[in-house]
């Protein structure tokens, strides 16, 4: 190995995003077999439980399969994701969906950041603050769904009394308004805890820096606070999306995807495991992990840097 | 949720009652059957001396006890060679069918005796999960038992369950309000009207929400106007203008003064609740409303009679849905004659009269109809077993979870048929459904 070529591994810089490649010493060389070693369990168990059942259910997406008829069982291409593409349930349950999602998010992104400053700011009592405001997080959602849904049953529920006996698990507009209600209220508390490590990160100075220069609450918040937590807005964001797109337990619940409130997911396990309708139901369960990629991707693409996963330094 | 729940309810209702040892008339033919299965024993594990076999019985959650005193009688009866084991599946039907469903596919081989809706029989038969029933047990199975409950477990032109217990919806009435029961739709809507007229209790109760029960209320109207869901080869959808008949039906209801404001949500404990508050006239439902209004209302017990289901064609019988269950064999039971003479002693005539005195369900065996035991919990035995004697079945396939669905989203809420129109649509959506392409809602 020349000297020059030392010289450049040892001066490259470290935030580059990409290392040009050179060879590597015996130590280095084994360090990395060595650590490929180590990594390879977890490796193994990632295929075995991850990798596996994608696999899998790719391949039964692309059958007629149904459990009713054995007999009939034969590859069919995409006519699944055809058949799923041009039923008129599957784009009832995506835009059901997509509301959920967008209302939901949106709602908890404001609710959460008030709560997230309320309990960065509280001076008494921090610990009690958060610790109650993380009360609806620590529920079980299907218990704490129960209990929406026994609130909402007229004659029953103190929610319904209130409302004058109010049947909303029974309209469609209505019962997805108290399905985005119970998110909401459900994971509001994570919002503004992954916000609240946000807040954190902001230096104490250049708040104080820009009161001395005049700016005002909202100013600071704006100009100082957003951009700064910027970073971290973004990991809730995609969190929450990915979570209230795969939406299930709640609905189950409350309505069982009744009355056109079934979510994309809801669709998915009535005809798996309701109709029993293993190929259609696998190329609905491919199309929503293709749904949620695309989410995903548009997340990292759309806010650039400031996307998690990106580099630091940028490119 | 479904069909099953208020079965539950029923049991519940009727388990307050002492249960009364009954004696075992049963007991013979069951010690005979015992022998003849004696040979086959030598596979279990009985042979290897290590015990009796153990025999796992998947039915509805019975908080009435008598499903659990069925499993004890007969472990008893069989003399040590097998042992009852009844295993509780979920409360909602749904969730009953998709356990059993689910580890049949995986042919797990620790389910022996399956307790099945009236309307699984044909899907589990095609999958290969069940077995049929041939030889003496058919002879057994079939023996006095009514013909519309053998025709719900038949598919293919071979038995594949032994019926358990029976059900079907009676005409409930308030005397005081009404001097003779109406005989036909149109009569009890008029009467409904006129009472309403006279500011004086006049709803209908019925069940209308989106489920299970809304398909048999239209399946009771299509079949009592001579029609039915599909051919009898179970190809083809038949429906047509008797569809339309019984649709116009529903629809008028949906749209009178005698329908409840929550016909929309209604199932049948909605409904007992509220004949039970006094506000209706009319209730169409199973008899467990019976036990339930002595208990509750003692003084509007006292005008609360029953009559045969109103006819949707004037001059035309009604032919009521049938419901209950059946009792089928795992293909992967380890122990299948013995768990066929199991089944047949869980629905014996000793199971059968103690399920309807302790539990509410009727009886499949038709003579325990003429059993005096039965009249004091059942004063309306005889219009009971008129009806199910007399009874419709739901569409026989194995895709009848999709044509169900189909049918309750079509027909729910009932005010919303447009009776010409919906028919149509039923029929396309039907055919899609029996091809086994496309989605379920």
């Amino acid at each position: 190995m020349s000297d020059t070529a030392r010289a450049e591994v040892s001066t490259a810089p470290v935030t580059t995003g990409r290392r040009r490649r050179a060879p590597l010493s015996e130590g280095a060389r084994s360090e990395r077999r060595l650590g490929w070693l180590l990594c390879a369990p977890a490796v193994i168990v990632m295929i075995a439980v991850t990798a596996y059942p994608i696999g899998y259910a790719v391949y039964l997406s692309l059958q007629r399969y149904n459990l009713e008829f054995p007999n009939l069982v034969k590859f069919v291409g995409v006519s699944n994701y055809q058949a799923v593409l041009t039923s008129p349930f599957w784009w009832h349950a995506l835009v059901v969906t997509v509301i959920i999602t967008v209302v939901s998010v949106a709602i908890e992104l404001v609710l959460g950041m008030l709560l997230a400053l309320l309990m960065y700011r509280t001076i008494f009592g921090r610990g009690t603050v958060r610790t109650a405001a993380l009360i609806p997080y620590g529920i079980v959602t299907v218990a704490a769904a129960y209990s929406w849904q026994y609130a909402w049953t007229p004659s029953q529920g103190y929610l319904s009394a209130a409302f004058g006996n109010a049947a909303p698990l029974s309209h469609t507009g209505q019962a997805i308004g108290v399905i985005i209600l119970a998110e909401v209220w459900k994971t509001t508390p994570f919002m503004a805890l992954l916000l609240l490590a946000g807040l954190a990160l902001v230096p104490d100075d250049l708040d104080r820096a820009a009161k001395v220069d005049g700016a005002n609450a909202w100013q600071r918040f704006t100009r100082i606070t957003l951009p700064l937590i910027k970073p971290a807005i973004l990991v809730a964001l995609l969190f929450r999306t990915l979570d209230a797109f795969r939406i299930f337990d709640n609905i189950f619940i409350l309505t069982a995807g009744g009355n056109g409130t079934g979510s994309v997911s809801i669709l998915g396990y009535d005809n798996l495991f309701n109709a029993l309708n293993l190929g259609i139901g696998s190329a609905i369960s491919i199309l929503i992990f293709i749904c949620v990629a695309i989410i995903a991707v548009l997340f990292i693409r759309g806010f650039g840097t400031a996307a998690p996963g990106a580099n630091q330094g940028g490119r | 949720m479904k069909l099953r729940s208020h079965l539950a309810g029923r049991r519940e209702a009727a388990g307050e009652r002492a249960w009364r040892r009954l004696p075992g008339r049963a007991g013979g033919v069951l010690l005979a059957g015992a022998l003849a299965a004696g040979g086959l024993a030598a596979c279990g594990t009985s042979a290897a001396g290590s015990g009796p076999v153990t025999l796992f019985f998947y039915n509805a959650p019975d908080v009435s006890g008598a499903t659990a005193q069925d499993a004890k009688a007969c472990t008893a009866q069989s003399h040590g060679k097998y042992v009852v084991s009844y295993q509780q599946l979920p409360l909602a039907s749904d969730g009953q069918r998709q356990q059993m469903a689910r580890r049949l596919a995986a042919r797990d081989s620790s389910l022996d005796i399956l307790g099945l809706d009236v309307t699984w029989a044909p899907e589990f038969a095609e999958a290969g999960w069940i077995l049929p029933w041939t030889g003496p047990n058919l002879q057994a199975a079939t023996h006095d038992t009514l013909a519309p409950m053998l025709d719900t477990a038949t598919w293919r032109g071979k038995l594949y369950a032994v019926p358990d217990n029976a059900n079907t919806q009676l005409l409930w009435y308030r005397s005081d309000l009404v001097k003779t029961p109406p005989k036909t739709w149109a009569q009890m809507i008029s009467d409904s009207e006129a009472l309403a007229r006279q500011h004086k209790p006049h709803l209908i109760e019925i069940q209308g929400a989106q489920y299970e029960g809304v398909t048999v209320w239209f399946n009771t109207m299509l079949a009592s106007a001579g029609g039915s869901v599909l051919t009898p080869d179970s190809k083809n959808v038949s429906l047509g203008k008797p569809a339309i008949t019984g649709l116009s039906i529903m629809k008028r209801l949906a749209t009178s003064v005698g329908a409840d404001p929550s016909l929309d949500v209604q199932m049948e404990n909605d409904n007992r609740l509220a004949m039970e508050s006094g506000t209706a006239a009319f209730e169409l439902n199973y008899p467990f409303v019976y036990p339930s209004m002595k208990a509750d209302q003692p003084q509007l017990f006292k005008h609360f009679k029953w009559a045969p289901y109103p006819q949707t064609v004037a001059g035309k019988p009604a032919r009521v849905t049938i419901g209950g269950t059946n009792l089928a064999i795992s293909r992967y039971s380890r122990h299948p004659q013995l768990a066929y003479q199991a089944a047949l002693c869980l629905r014996n005539t000793e199971s059968q009269l103690r399920n309807a005195i302790v539990g509410g369900l009727p009886p499949t065996l038709v003579s325990l109809y003429s059993n005096p035991k039965l009249f004091a919990a059942y004063p309306f035995h005889a219009d009971i077993l008129h009806g199910l004697q007399t009874a419709s079945i739901r569409p026989r396939t194995p895709l009848y979870q999709i044509l169900s669905i189909t049918i309750s989203h079509l027909v729910s809420p009932p005010g919303g048929i447009d009776p010409v129109s919906t028919e149509r649509q039923m029929v396309s959506q039907l055919n899609q459904g029996l091809q086994g392409k496309g989605l379920i809602p």
